[in-house]
């Protein structure tokens, strides 16, 4: 077997060398060289756009907007004398799959008619606060802080008052935008 | 060949201190990994005869399936195998994720490609002689690669779990029951379980990524290795044990005609994947009755066949005669053991295989006119169609995760209940106590509190808390008694 096998190589060899000894083959085997180097990497570019695209889809996607919760008719909220609590469905993406949450929303309206939505996180430690009716005001009662009608601050430790979330009139529909904020600021910040 | 060589296409005087720029790198490495003489081993293979096109089947599968890995090791970034997901899962890959719909169909056309590239690397190869002259060994590779391949194909087959995957793979395990005396095990073996479902999932997920594909790589290295352990064929003139016609190194006329047709195959794929995106139809629904599965092309023969045999002569045509074909195919090399390779004067070898290709061919398009000609069945099929396309065309439904409210309501099957629920938000219990009871700084948990105090006891604290409760700002709780027995009941719903 062994001895087969050598006299297969020994037969091989010659005409190899021949042709690789060849003074055009040189030339030739560097230009093809460069061609196929050339293709693969083309070939191997163009084949990574995709791949890389499709592994980076999450960071370069457009952020997810905050998706429009349905409050309630619009006329459902046309003779409030004072704030009504509503529970909205928030619904937050999470790739392939939805989170959905309830959260409570206090709907007022304002001097001028229009209809206003409070989120029911106090901006103190974000306690759910509560509509007290017969004091007619909100009232946190984790340490006690007390908002008006309106969701203005009246006392108690908080910085600031209910926060106003966004809200848009949809086919009769009132829809508010969820968000949160940072608590135990003056002011009203949204956190992602 | 084990001294360092500076590379052929330089100055091969140039002492290596001299040597600049590229140059100089590749000596560096050179000396430290070896890389000339790897390259000059992978290069220099002679091929007797001159490079042909003929040859270039055995690279082009090499690069497919390679596309097939790195298609695949990037789709699992999204698919998750649970009968649960996999569905949702590829519905986002195809219809979300961004360039997702052209990879699927890459790998999804990629498994079609092998099966044709493959076909036709055996049919070259039977053709040319190829396995004949010590090289038994090579061609039961390449068998045991081919039996590994149909079986990435049966595997992936089912990782979308949408109908047509459910149904078909139904089909395909179902046949393993045909086996004598070990079929059922066989069965609930491969499914994890009398039933599909998704344990099966889990187990060809495991085939398609794991097993199977270790397997191919280590038959791939066997296969290669006895290549050039045995050599390049050469033409159908050529002696296979001693070739005597000039040899032709690979590099670079054959290195330059297999890349060619890789790049073709690659080009091909891309742009069939790009204009014809691979489909994905609704989710498995196993309680469904009418759906008929219908396998991939490569599978509609075998499929067509299995028609023919019912009843107790079943076993002949699903078990015996594959089996025979089988192992006269594997076996080729040792029965057929002449140096004789021009194929005219092989009849017996040749007749059989061309009547074997033929045969399939002819069982294929049987099937496909059987489906035509049955009224009930093309309608059955183009109702699938129409519901795949109308998959295709809705926009992504993400699925409601199992922690979501929503879900959590629906578990509130009560009524009562669900009234309550409704009480603890609308008096603001929540405030304190948190959504479903969670607790908060402010309130305690209430989530088994059902489990310490019977009814009776939690509505007589409920109206008058105790000193210790009124003192962590709990307040009596004024409500009909009906509303407190709702209250009550979603109270002790709260687990
Ligand atoms: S959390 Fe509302 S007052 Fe502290």
């Amino acid at each position: 077997m062994e001895s087969e096998n050598q006299t297969k190589d020994e037969k091989r060899e010659p005409g190899c060398a021949e042709s690789s000894s060849m003074t055009g083959a040189h030339g030739r085997r560097s230009f093809l060289g460069v061609l196929m180097s050339v293709g693969t990497v083309g070939v191997g570019a163009a084949l990574s756009v995709p791949l890389a695209r499709f592994a980076l889809h999450p960071t370069l996607a457009k952020t997810t907007e905050t998706a429009w919760s349905d409050v309630g008719a619009e006329d459902e909220f046309s003779t409030i004398a004072e704030p009504a609590k509503r529970l909205i469905n928030i619904e937050q993406r999470d790739g392939w799959r939805k989170v959905v949450s309830e959260k409570s929303v206090y709907v007022t309206k304002s001097a001028d008619g229009r209809l206003r939505v409070l989120s029911s996180v106090c901006p103190h430690l974000g306690c759910t606060v509560a509509w007290n009716e017969t004091k007619g005001q909100f009232i946190s009662p984790c340490h006690n802080g007390v908002f008006a009608p309106d969701g203005a601050l009246i006392s108690g430790p908080p910085r600031r008052g209910l926060d106003e979330l966004e809200t848009k009139i949809e086919d009769g529909r009132l829809k508010v935008r969820y968000q949160y904020f940072r608590q135990l600021v003056a002011t009203k910040e949204v956190i992602a | 060949m084990d001294s360092p060589t500076i590379p052929p296409t330089n100055s091969d005087d140039v002492p290596v201190t001299e040597a600049r720029g590229r140059n100089r790198v590749f000596v560096w490495f050179d000396r430290r990994a070896g890389i000339n003489s790897l390259l000059h081993e992978a290069l220099d293979e002679p091929i007797p005869g001159g490079a042909r096109w003929a040859y270039v089947f055995g690279s082009g599968l090499l690069f497919v399936f390679l596309s097939q890995v790195i298609t695949g090791v990037f789709l699992a970034l999204y698919y998750v195998p649970s009968a649960d997901h996999a569905h949702t899962t590829v519905a986002y890959i195809t219809k979300e994720v961004t360039a997702g719909a052209f990879l699927r169909s890459l790998h999804s056309y990629g498994s079609s490609a092998i099966i044709v590239v493959l076909l036709l690397h055996i049919a070259q190869t039977f053709l040319y002689g190829s396995y004949k002259g010590r090289r038994e060994l090579l061609w039961v590779a390449g068998c045991v690669l081919f039996a590994l391949m149909i079986g990435m194909a049966f595997t992936g087959y089912l990782l979308p779990w949408d109908q047509k995957a459910y149904f078909a793979t139904a089909v395909g395990t179902n046949i393993a029951s045909e086996v004598p005396l070990v079929g059922e095990w066989l069965k609930r073996l491969m499914r994890g379980g009398a039933d599909m479902g998704t344990l099966t999932l889990s187990r060809f997920f495991v085939a398609h990524v794991f097993m199977i594909p270790a397997a191919i790589f280590a038959f791939v290295a066997a296969h290669i290795y006895l290549f050039r352990k045995a050599g390049a064929a050469g033409p159908i003139s050529e002696d296979p044990v001693s070739p005597r016609q000039k040899a032709e190194r690979f590099y670079p006329r054959q290195v330059t005609m297999d890349m060619g047709f890789a790049l073709l195959l690659i080009a091909a794929l891309g742009l069939f994947a790009y204009f014809v995106p691979a489909e994905l139809g609704p989710k498995a629904n196993p309680a469904e009755t009418q759906y008929l599965p219908r396998p991939e092309w490569y599978y509609l023969p075998v499929f067509q066949w299995l028609k023919y045999w019912s009843g107790p002569l079943a076993v002949i045509g699903i078990l015996a005669i594959p089996t025979v074909i089988a192992v006269l195919f594997v076996g080729l090399p040792f029965i057929d053991r002449g140096l004789e390779r021009r194929p005219w004067k092989r009849p017996v070898a040749v007749g059989a295989f061309t009547l074997v290709f033929l045969a399939l061919v002819l069982l294929g398009a049987l099937s496909r006119r059987d489906d035509r000609r049955n009224p009930g069945v093309a309608a059955q099929l183009a109702k699938q169609r129409e519901e795949t396309e109308a998959f295709m065309r809705a926009p992504f439904e993400p699925e409601t995760a199992g922690s979501s409210l929503a879900a959590a309501n629906v578990a509130l099957a009560d009524p009562l209940a669900a009234r309550g629920k409704t009480i603890f938000e609308t008096k603001s219990c929540n405030a304190c106590h948190g959504d479903g009871g969670v607790g908060t700084p402010a309130g305690a948990k209430l989530i088994g509190v059902g489990a310490k105090l019977p009814p009776d006891k939690l509505e007589a604290v409920l109206r008058q808390p105790t000193e210790k409760m009124a003192a962590g700002g709990m307040t009596s709780v004024k409500l009909k008694d009906e509303e407190m027995k709702a209250l009550i009941a979603y109270l002790n719903s709260l687990k």
